[in-house]
């Protein structure tokens, strides 16, 4: 099978996630209806859409997390059809996801939550290597006084900005962002927005960011995707894609300005 | 709805409901066999198995301690007035004895595991699926099966014949406290006497089944807790089927046990 890590016509762009022709549903609930998907390196891509039209179902496929019913999905070179055991391990290594509940482990500090992937995961590291590494991401995240308190003493923001961080201390190359700014106020949600530019800039991440926020898609994506009823209805620039009269693509627009004047 | 329809409900359901417990039994039995593939394979989560050493071994001893010594003491005392009927109350210490080891112990220290232990794996296995922690260790490449299934389990079947053995020893010092307290024997007479009667295929088979006991509280709440869906309902619901059916199977596990090991003993 054709690799999708492969350097394209010019040389210079490479496709990092392909995903083509895929179908996925739930008993009798079609989610999924042939999505086409190509992010090239370095690329934030921000996927669009509302609440139950397939979004964090795509990026679980992508993950691996789920599997698709058809089609072909290709990440960093790899068929995520057939990859399993070891090889997902090394593959994941690789994904960095950040969840929309940020699934931060209730019975670990902060420090622990970072430190549990990496002592696993790099063993020779040392201590004090490891240590560095936790401050380092914790530093990035302007988060750092929170290093020994629990997620239950964190506010939703830190909380995502510490789901974050874990996903960065083992430098992957791809980041999947599900719902980033959900339940955020607005200051907090823009400065996770700059966290994720930030984060695009510093670790040179390729980025997937789902959400039905239109400021975060603004201020976040290189490119931007509408998923509707299972299918991409446009792409482009943020601009590229509201500048039409198709009414089911303005009615979503005109809902997030009221909503998110 | 007309009366035909009405009739073929319960039917379709009863199929319903058989084919889900077939289909839960089958899903059972590959998590089973899926310890098995992990527990060998290292790294080892040795941290994480003491640990759970920890929280079920120590933190159950209150509860152990209570019930063992009033499950001898009670025993005792309810036993004395059929024995004095026939002057026979000089078998207290052995009666008792030989109940609480074959069968009190590792029943009742078992049934509390399962209510204590397993309601706190199945809920705490259950939030972390809902929660999306599992699926946040997937996706930092650690093995979540491995970090928090096998340690459970595996500290489940180490714990439970310790507290057995634990709640043993306090059930006859209740019985011996009854004891004394009646006919003023001293404690060496009563053990002296409460160990003539037993075997030490009585003390092996208790130990063996109470392994067997922690293996099940441990699989059964893993398994429940690991498989949760439908958000806090499904997390109430892991953890209360993660009980129930824990014990329901300690008891089928004891019958049949009590007739293989009595083979033996004849």
């Amino acid at each position: 099978m054709q690799q999708a890590s492969t350097i394209q016509n010019n040389g210079l762009k490479e496709t990092v996630i392909s995903v083509h022709n895929v179908y996925k549903a739930f008993g009798s609930l079609k989610v999924l209806n042939g999505i086409n998907l190509e992010v090239e390196r370095g690329e934030n891509v921000v996927v669009l859409g509302k609440s139950g039209s397939g979004k964090s179902v795509l990026i679980k496929i992508i993950s691996g997390l789920l599997k698709a019913d058809k089609g072909d999905v290709q990440v960093l070179g790899q068929d995520m059809n057939m990859i399993k055991g070891k090889d997902l391990q090394k593959l994941r290594l690789k994904i960095g996801f950040s969840f929309q509940s940020s699934a931060l482990y209730d019975s670990m500090t902060v420090r622990e939550n970072l430190e549990f992937a990496l002592v696993r995961n790099k063993p020779q590291m040392s201590r004090h290597e490891v240590d560095e590494a936790v401050k380092k991401v914790l530093n990035d995240v302007q988060l750092i006084k929170s290093i020994d308190q629990f997620p239950s003493e964190l506010s939703g923001g830190q909380t995502k900005r510490i789901g974050i961080a874990r996903t960065l201390i083992l430098q992957p190359e791809i980041m999947l962002y599900d719902e980033p700014t959900a339940g955020l106020d607005p200051v907090t949600s823009m400065e996770i927005n700059k966290l994720i530019n930030q984060v695009q800039d510093e670790y040179k991440t390729t980025s997937i960011i789902i959400t039905h926020d239109l400021t975060c898609a603004k201020v976040t994506g290189n490119r931007v995707l509408m998923l509707y009823e299972g299918k991409f209805l446009r792409q482009g620039s943020f601009k590229e894609v509201f500048d039409t009269t198709d009414e089911r693509v303005k009615n979503f627009y005109d809902y997030n300005f009221i909503t998110n004047p | 709805m007309n009366s035909e329809t009405k009739q073929a409900r319960p039917r379709k359901g009863f199929l319903s409901s058989l084919r889900d417990f077939f289909a839960g039994m089958y899903r059972l039995h590959v998590f089973i066999l899926q310890f098995f593939k992990n527990v060998f394979i290292p790294p080892y989560e040795w941290k994480e198995i003491i640990n759970q050493c920890y929280e079920i071994g120590c933190k159950t001893l209150p509860l152990i301690s209570l019930t063992g010594f009033i499950t001898g003491l009670v025993f005792t005392k309810q036993s004395r007035p059929s024995l004095s009927e026939f002057g026979a109350t000089s078998w207290l210490p052995s009666l008792v004895t030989i109940a609480i080891v074959r069968a009190l112990a590792p029943l009742v220290t078992s049934l509390i595991v399962a209510g204590k232990v397993g309601s706190n794996i199945g809920a705490e296995l259950g939030s972390m699926r809902v929660s999306q922690q599992i699926d946040a260790m997937e996706m930092t490449a650690v093995n979540p099966f491995k970090f928090l299934v096998v340690t459970r389990v595996l500290a489940c079947t180490l714990m439970v014949p310790l507290l057995v053995m634990y709640s043993g020893c306090v059930g006859i010092l209740g019985a011996y406290l009854n004891v004394h307290t009646n006919e003023l024997t001293s404690f060496r007479a009563f053990i002296h006497s409460a160990f003539a009667s037993i075997s030490f295929l009585d003390l092996y088979s208790s130990v063996l089944k109470s392994a067997a006991y922690g293996f099940t509280v441990g699989v059964v709440s893993c398994f429940k807790g690991y498989n949760a869906t439908n958000g806090t309902v499904g997390v109430g619901k892991a953890a209360n089927q993660a009980v129930v059916i824990s014990m329901f199977a300690i008891f089928l596990e004891e019958t049949v046990i009590v007739q293989f090991v009595n083979s033996f003993l004849r």
